[in-house]
């Protein structure tokens, strides 16, 4: 689908909405923007299967600019992907150069309208988010128009209906769909008390959102709108926060789930305790056919997503557990929960010591959801689907994760943190990888921070990764050496040294990936330039990952925020 | 395409003239799920800065933990108060009251799940930090960190308070 003729003008509207309140105002407008570009030169190098792009060289750059003045607001973002690196994006490609994004938006006291492109959620994203994760390439901007009211302090009412965008070429392409959706949300203490004097707080939400696309099977009789709702309400304390959001999506036949005839629910749980030095979060979530696409029949897991399911897992940040064996949520079945504490031993503990001693302990764990597939009765029955138990896990578990990190500056001029993880990880489930067994693993980290003057330091991490599955063992060595506020270079090196005879008696082989990156900040500009192997991973920003391929070469990132 | 951005450069040229960078008007969500608008910012006249960071962001958490150690400091010198903008999603939103509390934080925290604040200032990556005068302008901004980034920021707070 095309992008509409109004922005075939766009030029001519843009000028006259940018000029047009610059006549009128007294004290002018602003305007301000970001750019950023990553540019990578592929070398060949078969011993990592690495990629070479037939153009040798891959470009991605974005530009933003927002004009701003008093009420008003106009923005657009300028696309190129020359062609798109390898591995990007994550769901259908994108090619060429032009206009991906372009909104207007005026604020009247109250009520805010947004015309064009937007992003919202809806709760915690269940029933509706559209979002962009640029690195990733995950953008489901909607496009349309969007309406915010607020007609009392304490109620908020949102509406929008539009397209999603897809993927992009020369524009952005949209899909078939068309998504429309309604909230409404009431911060009672807020609501009742002007003044808002409780410290307590109870915030009731409820929503329902629809997609329509037209039913072109030859054969079954699909439905054309598929409504989903979700409930959800917030209670905070100056020490509690507990959250719960229930969804309901009515039946809706998809490639995701095999055309079933199935209802799809959802429920999240989440409760925090916090106080000066301690904090303790417990969550638990259940998705049960919950794939919400505006394409019933999307290539890909990444495209026309209308609702967002996060992975119930702690985000790494180390190269290994972040890159090798991270979580994705299974939409259509799962069940999981969290656990996480903070403690800090006050400085002038035993523990604490003279600055002070962190702890971090987190485990998570997912299951399948608990279902018993329907017999092949007759086709009705069978196009059900599953039975489903509600909120009980099945008996196949997806993913554990036990992590510990302790955190503590030893002296004056040095800082230490440790880290233990232990991670089992159901890869057939998880990456789609069929018929490969479950992997087990440790990993032990240890990270050291050393300040040589106010303004050069040295940061190192050692990282050891042990597992009889998959690719073996790796170890990973990284020094950083940073002088601020310009300047940073850094070496790393991934040794697959694998470990295991049973893996080399296949033909695994050993690897290094060694990689040196220096880099320049000044101000809101960064520049930054990388040399050497990277190793195929998978690359999470937020709650999505995507797979990276293995590459040889050199990579120029140029980020700049006006 | 050449057309929209020649456009875009035309019709921007007398902004861009006039143009002194605000903060901008944007909601906002505190810990406790209170809606605020960034307009409603103040540190009475003294300077505040606003500093970008996620649960997920390694430099951003040694930032933070940094300016933590000289913050009492920093705020009985010039009186300057930090807002940490955590751009944490629905995935990791819940982690971020009870890690600022288990880090012993002192700052005011607020949420931007849906990266409007985060989009409204045209930022990248994280960590970001911009550095905001009296008066609500922009007057300083700084992408990442490395050790030691912290005394260049609070150069330019005492700058800003006339103290140097």
């Amino acid at each position: 689908m095309r992008i509409t003729p109004a922005l075939k003008h766009g030029p001519i509207l843009l000028s006259l909405l940018l000029n047009a309140p610059e006549l009128a105002a007294q004290d002018g407008g602003q305007v301000h923007g970001n750019f950023s570009s990553d540019i990578q030169y592929y070398n060949e190098d078969s011993a990592i299967g690495a990629v070479v792009l037939p153009q040798k060289m891959g470009a991605n750059a974005w530009a933003n600019l927002i004009y701003t003045n008093g009420a008003f607001e106009a923005g657009g973002r300028f696309e190129s992907y020359t062609p798109p690196l390898a591995g990007y994006p994550a769901g259908l490609p994108y090619s060429g150069s032009g206009v991906g994004f372009r909104y207007a938006r005026y604020t009247m006291s109250d009520l805010e309208v947004t015309v064009g492109n937007f992003f919202e959620q809806f709760g915690q994203g269940m029933i509706f988010r559209s979002y962009e994760e640029r690195y990733l390439g995950v953008d489901n901007a909607m496009d349309g128009i969007r309406v915010k009211y607020r007609p009392v302090p304490g109620l908020m009412l949102k509406g929008f209906v539009g397209q999603q965008r897809l993927n992009f070429a020369n524009e952005a392409v949209k899909g078939p769909g068309t998504v429309r959706g309604f909230d409404a949300e009431i911060s009672l203490s807020e609501f009742f008390d002007s003044t808002w004097t409780s410290a307590n707080n109870l915030i009731l939400g409820g929503s329902f959102v629809s997609k329509y696309q037209e039913d072109r099977d030859p054969l079954l009789e699909l439905p054309e709108n598929v409504g989903a709702y979700a409930v959800r309400a917030n209670f905070t304390t100056p020490k509690w926060n507990l959250y719960a959001e229930y969804a309901y999506k009515i039946n809706d036949p998809n490639n995701k789930n095999g055309f079933i005839y199935k209802d799809g629910q959802g429920l999240l749980l989440n409760a925090t305790y916090s106080v000066k030095g301690f904090g303790l979060s417990l969550g638990a979530h259940s998705f049960d056919n919950m794939f919400y696409q505006s394409d019933r029949s999307a290539a890909t897991p990444f495209d026309l997503n209308i609702n967002f399911l996060p992975p119930l897992a702690k985000q790494h940040t180390y190269n290994l557990p972040a890159t090798l064996y991270p979580y994705a949520t299974q939409p259509n079945s799962e069940w999981a929960a969290q656990g996480e504490l903070f403690y800090k031993w006050k400085k002038g503990t035993a523990i604490g010591g003279k600055y002070g001693t962190k702890i971090a302990v987190n485990a998570s764990l997912a299951y399948s959801q608990d279902t018993t597939r329907l017999g092949a009765v007759d086709d009705t029955t069978a196009r059900k689907g599953y039975r489903s138990e509600f909120f009980t896990p099945g008996d196949r578990r997806y993913f554990q994760d036990i992590n510990v990190e302790l955190r503590k500056k030893v002296s004056e001029h040095w800082e230490l943190a440790l880290t233990y993880l232990n991670v089992a990880y159901d890869i057939d489930i998880i990456q789609g990888k069929p018929g490969k067994s479950v992997i087990y693993t440790d990993m032990f980290i240890l990270e050291g921070l050393h300040n040589f003057s106010d303004r050069t330091s040295l940061r190192f991490e050692l990282q050891h990764l042990s597992t009889k599955q998959d690719q073996g063992n790796w170890a990973t060595a990284l020094a950083e050496l940073t002088f601020s506020p310009h300047w940073f270079v850094a070496a790393m090196d991934q040794y697959n040294y694998i470990g295991s005879p049973e893996l080399e008696a296949k033909g695994q082989e050993q690897l290094h990936y060694p990689i040196g990156s220096v880099g320049y900040i000044r101000g809101g500009n960064r520049f930054q330039m990388n040399y050497g192997r990277q190793r195929a991973g998978i690359f999470c920003v937020g709650g999505v990952c995507r797979q990276v391929p293995a590459a040889n070469g050199l990579t120029l990132s140029i980020t700049s925020t006006f | 395409m050449k057309n929209l951005l020649t456009a875009l450069l035309i019709a921007l040229a007398p902004s861009l003239l006039i143009a002194q960078a605000k903060l901008p008007s944007v909601t906002v969500q505190t810990l406790d799920g209170k809606k605020i608008n960034t307009s409603t910012w103040s540190n009475n006249g003294k300077p505040i800065i606003v500093n970008f960071w996620a649960t997920w962001c390694a430099p951003c958490k040694r930032e933070l933990s940094a300016i933590a150690d000289k913050y009492d400091n920093w705020q009985q010198e010039t009186g300057v108060k930090l807002i940490a903008v955590s751009i944490d999603d629905a995935r990791s939103m819940a982690r971020v009251a009870p890690y600022v509390n288990g880090q012993d934080w002192d700052y005011d925290v607020v949420l931007d799940p849906n990266g409007d604040l985060k989009r409204a200032l045209n930022v990248n990556n994280v960590p970001h930090t911009f550095l905001i005068d009296g008066k609500g302008a922009i007057v300083w901004q700084h992408n990442n960190y490395e050790p030691g980034d912290e005394n260049e920021l609070y150069q330019k707070v005492k700058e800003l308070v006339g103290k140097k």
